[in-house]
């Protein structure tokens, strides 16, 4: 990992444990959002500074090489397409536009509250890809020519 | 039943699915954005005309009435969405090639359609905060969609009126917590019932509230300096659909619903739109004559034309109304085709300076004749549609018993007869022949300019009597029956 | 009630901040503020003295809960906020970019 972007080895070491645990924490805010404070918003932030966190660490080069940027462009575009399938079909099976046409299930549960998990797991993967792939692309922006702030 | 949701969803999928399928070329984003607008202008023109008068409600998610967010579509509602998808179709038409010459790349398309999502959604829900959301995501898509072209004045335009965008958001929230915590509820209908029997100390808050925000996004008088940067910097179709329907459904559409069906028009603010209607005609026409830039030129009339609107809308007789609403419709059709010549102007010559122009009706025909047909309507010539409506308007005002603002209206009217003749002498018909272009007018581009023209002439077959009763009639008692519009959602 | 003048003094902050700051950074970060200030008024609108969070959890017993409506609408808030400062923020990069200042009195190259 010796390369000159990014910071010191010590946040290097320190990134390379957390990242895992970071994107661990996220996912559990987001799937337990029908029992939980939290939901698909909040965990899909946690899951985009999980990216950051390597992004700040090891600098443009190393994350370019290691996530594929193509990939998450497509999780992206492809888990908000899926939120509104799901919508489309409340609508063609009955009960309205984003009903919820799944069995509710029995209370406090994890696999409960119909349809509303999966569109917390569809808001929340789109919601870190958005805010990583924005932040990767300012960080693309040079202000003069090579001088980066 | 179940089209409601459509005119919002076909959009939004049509947006994402462009976003997923990408690709190198713009093909699927010209070919998918063309046939969502496409069928939702088709549901529109059906709802309308077979539908008409009747009033459809449609509850999302199967939540009923207090706790869940309804569609609502009235003929208001289905008129303005007609105006909304048929100028976005023309748009479409026009961008195949003037985008081109800008970048081959899907994202203007899914930008569009977010913009056209958000417009279709603000016009027909029935929830304060859902009319909130939608008008958010239109606003972003707009953000972005001046800033398209990438040069420097793109940019400094598009900050300042997201600036300005961000602020007048701000000001609308701290509206909407001062109606939830007088009402507890969201439901337009529903407030609008409950807040007839509250302190009008409320009232006038939540309206003035309420005035500045929408009346930022309309650009009435005080509100108006992000126009003439915003809609003169940005690609030619964008500042059609700007000038053309975005000002009108986020601002004058939502001033319409929020002060006539929510807080029934209360006299303080008819006052104050007929003030700010008239000094926004005047302020506005007076700005544009000494303009040479064609497209700041056609940004200040549209302050002015905005200003027709909110005086008929002051007036609130069913004459003002028919004329206000009519307008609407009006200036949609006739600024959204000088947005285009404009924009053909440029892209055959280079320039936008009408000193720089020249006789132009050789070379491009299309172009010149069509923007005759529109600089006629701006006038308020006779046959065509701006004659009826400017006529409709100052006739109400008389019968009000407001004939200083009558003649105010007709004094506007001459200034922009005037500002359109400095326009064809100069830009269309000048001394000096031009004998190359840069680049021809393609197909697409002089089919949307022609069937705007068209339509600036058919439309004013809208005021004979019998038409009139079956198509704008309707419209107008939606607006004005406010008991109507609440026995609609909680009869129910 | 004092709360209310606090929160509404936050928000005049951020109005401060837009009309009198000429870097564009700075502009960006009053409007975020005046943000967060409709967001608190929003949310102590739901308050009830002496009520509990509105989650339903195992065994809880049964005391009123705050209003849970204005909380979902603050998150709808902050994401839409979230997403303009995030288009203003590009936008300010590439005004940099051509104009090479940030400072918002030098970047008028439209008038009239």
């Amino acid at each position: 990992m010796k390369s000159d972007q990014g910071m010191t080895v010590v946040v290097k070491t320190v990134t390379r444990v957390s990242v895992w645990v970071i994107l661990m924490y996220g996912i559990y805010i987001v799937f337990h959002g029908h029992l939980t404070p939290g939901g698909g918003f909040q965990g899909g932030v946690i899951l985009a500074l999980a990216f950051l966190n390597v992004l700040l660490a090891y600098g443009r080069d190393f994350t370019g090489d290691w996530l594929n940027i193509g990939f998450l462009n497509r999780v992206e575009s492809g888990s908000i397409t899926l939120f509104l399938i799901i919508g489309i079909l409340g609508l063609l099976i009955g009960g309205g536009f984003l009903a919820n046409f799944i069995g509710h299930g029995e209370l406090f549960r994890l696999v409960s509250a119909g349809t509303i998990p999966l569109l917390n797991i569809a808001i929340g993967a789109k919601v870190a890809m958005s805010l990583f792939l924005v932040i990767w692309v300012l960080s693309h922006l040079q202000l003069e020519e090579g001088e980066e702030i | 039943m179940i089209i409601l949701p459509l005119f919002i969803a076909i959009p939004l999928l049509a947006a994402f699915l462009i976003t997923f399928i990408g690709g190198r070329e713009d093909r699927w984003g010209i070919g998918l954005s063309l046939a969502g607008v496409s069928v939702v202008l088709l549901l529109a023109l059906y709802t309308f005309f077979m539908r008409n008068g009747d009033r459809l409600v449609y509850e999302i998610g199967g939540w009923s009435t207090p706790f869940g967010i309804n569609l609502i579509l009235d003929a208001f509602a289905s008129f303005m969405l007609i105006t909304v998808n048929l100028l976005a179709f023309t748009s479409l038409l026009f961008s195949m090639q003037y985008i081109r010459y800008l970048s081959r790349d899907w994202k203007y398309y899914a930008l569009f359609m977010l913009l056209v999502t958000g417009m279709n959604g603000v016009i027909m829900t029935g929830d304060l905060f859902n009319l909130f959301v939608y008008m958010e995501i239109a606003l972003l898509a707009a953000f972005a969609l001046v800033a398209y072209g990438g040069r420097a004045e793109e940019f400094e335009a598009a900050f300042k009126y997201a600036v300005m965008g961000a602020l007048s958001s701000v000001i609308i929230l701290v509206g909407i917590a001062v109606t939830y915590s007088a009402v507890s509820t969201l439901t337009m209908a529903q407030i609008g019932e409950e807040l007839a029997g509250k302190d009008p100390l409320i009232l006038h808050w939540i309206g003035g509230l309420f005035l500045v925000g929408f009346g930022l996004k309309a650009a009435s008088m005080p509100f108006h300096a992000w126009l003439p940067d915003a809609h003169s910097s940005a690609p030619a179709p964008i500042s059609s659909m700007l000038s053309g329907v975005l000002i009108k459904a986020l601002g004058v559409y939502v001033l319409i619903r929020v002060f006539f069906n929510v807080l029934g028009a209360p006299d303080m603010f008819l006052t104050a739109f007929l003030v700010l209607g008239t000094i926004s005609i005047l302020v506005g026409v007076f700005m544009a004559i000494g303009q040479w830039d064609f497209k700041r030129l056609l940004a200040y009339h549209s302050i002015s034309q905005i200003g027709y609107i909110l005086l008929g809308m002051g007036i609130a007789t069913p004459l003002g109304i028919l004329g206000a609403v009519f307008h609407l419709l009006n200036h949609a059709l006739f600024k959204g085709l000088l947005f285009y010549n404009a924009g053909a102007v440029e892209t055959a010559l280079g320039t936008r300076d009408l000193r720089r122009m020249g006789n132009l009706t050789r070379l491009l025909p299309t172009t010149s004749s069509t923007s005759m047909v529109a600089s006629l309507s701006i006038s308020g010539i006779p046959p065509f549609n701006g004659f009826f409506s400017k006529l409709i308007i100052i006739i109400a005002a008389i019968e009000a018993g407001l004939p200083i603002y009558a003649l105010l209206a007709i004094v506007g009217s001459l200034l922009t007869l005037a500002s359109f003749m400095k326009v064809q002498r100069y830009g269309f018909r000048g001394e000096k022949m031009i004998e190359v272009v840069k680049q021809h007018i393609g197909a697409g581009m002089n089919t949307a300019m022609v069937i705007l023209a068209v339509l600036c002439l058919v439309t004013s077959v809208l005021v004979i009597p019998g038409i009139k009763e079956a198509v704008m009639d309707p419209v107008v008692s939606a607006i004005l029956d406010q008991s109507e519009y609440i026995r609609l959602i909680t009869g129910r | 009630m004092t709360v209310y003048v606090l929160c509404f003094a936050l928000f005049l902050v951020g109005v401060y901040g837009i009309l009198t700051k000429r870097d564009l950074v700075k502009i960006i970060l009053s409007i975020a503020v005046m943000g967060y200030a409709a967001n608190l008024f929003f949310i102590l609108f739901a308050y009830k003295s002496g009520a509990i969070y509105p989650i339903l959890t195992k065994g809880a017993t049964d005391a009123p809960m705050v209003d849970p409506l204005p909380q979902a609408l603050v998150l709808t808030s902050i994401v839409i906020e979230l997403g303009t400062t995030a288009l203003l923020v590009a936008l300010a990069v590439r005004l940099y970019q051509k104009y090479k200042t940030f400072d918002i009195t030098k970047i008028r190259r439209l008038s009239g």
